[in-house]
């Protein structure tokens, strides 16, 4: 086996717990994007195109309520944001490398393929097997991914009236679920406590603009927290 | 409705994939504000939370704290369990479990 090829496998090998991880939201998302009406090729395009699963879900809850598609945008533009910091992360790793490895690469970058990539770029540099190795991630996370799209599609399809059945829970339960253990840190429990009070009295707003709003309030609470706890003497702080 | 949607997805796509093209192809131009790194530590749980609260509250679109309301207990029994097991899928999948019995009771 040459170099290449055991590069790509060690690299989609080690991802193999994270595709584990992904496989229930690639499914619960396929299945959610159908039981709120979205057509097939909509469901198919957002998970092959974009390619990012929290984005995905907020597009298809938004896209639901009827928002507006600067809200859309703006919201996958802050959602999606923490990317441009794996991406800075990243570069000195590949500065070297030409246009035609850099473009792709960037397209499949995803929290699982930097917690795992840079993982292996910090401990053995990236040599001649490093893009490789991001490369057999990256693919592994992708063909997955829409896998589980599929699978979740076909799911959809083949209970009608889920929607009925309290699917539209599923999404308050997966994003609670995913929330929830982060709010040990109190500037989170802050950001979450602000945002949830300004969506809830914002909610009547078009376009579901109150998003945006509790989205910042609760960016700057966190913020202010964060600043306050750290004001504060040693062995004081949360 | 079609086109709306083509365009709502071809702007997540341009956006999603300039943020990651951003450092990996045009980083020589480009600096990150440390202040910019703090703040994305709270979109996820701010953007999240948003969501959760009126969907769980008002499910109906006014404020339903009444036994009527599945949504609420189901969303702090997953709330609850992920913040105390730190486990995702048994977490949601509990949450369910109680939003489907109290609906059944209710």
């Amino acid at each position: 086996m040459n170099l290449t090829r055991a590069a790509l496998l060690a690299g989609a090998r080690d991802t193999v717990p994270m595709l584990v991880g992904a496989a229930p939201f690639g499914v619960i998302f396929g299945t959610l994007a159908i039981a709120s009406g979205i057509p097939v090729w909509a469901v198919l395009a957002l998970s092959a195109l974009v390619f990012a699963g929290s984005s995905q879900f907020v597009a298809v809850s938004l896209i639901g309520g009827g928002a507006a598609l600067p809200v859309i945008w703006l919201t996958t533009f802050v959602v999606n944001l923490r990317h441009a910091l794996y991406s800075a992360s990243l570069l000195p790793y590949v500065r070297h490398l030409p246009a035609r490895w850099r473009w792709p690469l960037a397209f499949w970058l995803t929290d699982e393929t930097f917690a795992v990539v840079e993982r292996y770029l910090r401990e053995h540099g990236t040599g001649e097997a490093g893009v490789w190795y991001w490369l057999g991630s990256s693919l592994a996370m992708y063909l997955n991914w829409q896998l589980w799209t599929v699978a979740g599609v076909l799911l959809g399809q083949s209970v009608p009236g889920l929607a009925e059945l309290g699917l539209d829970f599923a999404m308050v339960a997966t994003f609670a679920a995913i929330v929830a253990p982060q709010l040990r840190q109190r500037p989170v429990l802050a950001a979450a406590l602000a945002a949830g009070t300004v969506a809830l009295l914002a909610r009547h707003l078009p376009y579901k603009l109150g998003l945006m709003l509790a989205a910042l309030a609760g960016v700057l609470a966190g913020l202010l927290v964060e600043r306050l706890a750290a004001g504060q003497p040693r062995g004081e702080k949360a | 409705m079609t086109m709306n949607l083509l365009l709502a997805i071809a702007g997540m796509v341009v956006v999603t994939y300039g943020i990651r093209l951003s450092f990996l192809v045009f980083g020589h131009r480009l600096v990150f504000p440390p202040l910019l790194q703090r703040a994305l530590h709270y979109v996820p749980a701010a953007v999240l939370t948003a969501l959760i609260v009126p969907m769980a509250l008002a499910p109906q679109g006014h404020i339903d704290l009444s036994a009527a309301n599945a949504y609420l207990p189901g969303t702090l029994a997953a709330a609850m369990v992920a913040f105390f097991s730190r486990q995702t899928l048994p977490a949601i999948l509990l949450g369910f479990a109680v939003y489907g019995v109290w609906r059944w009771l209710f």
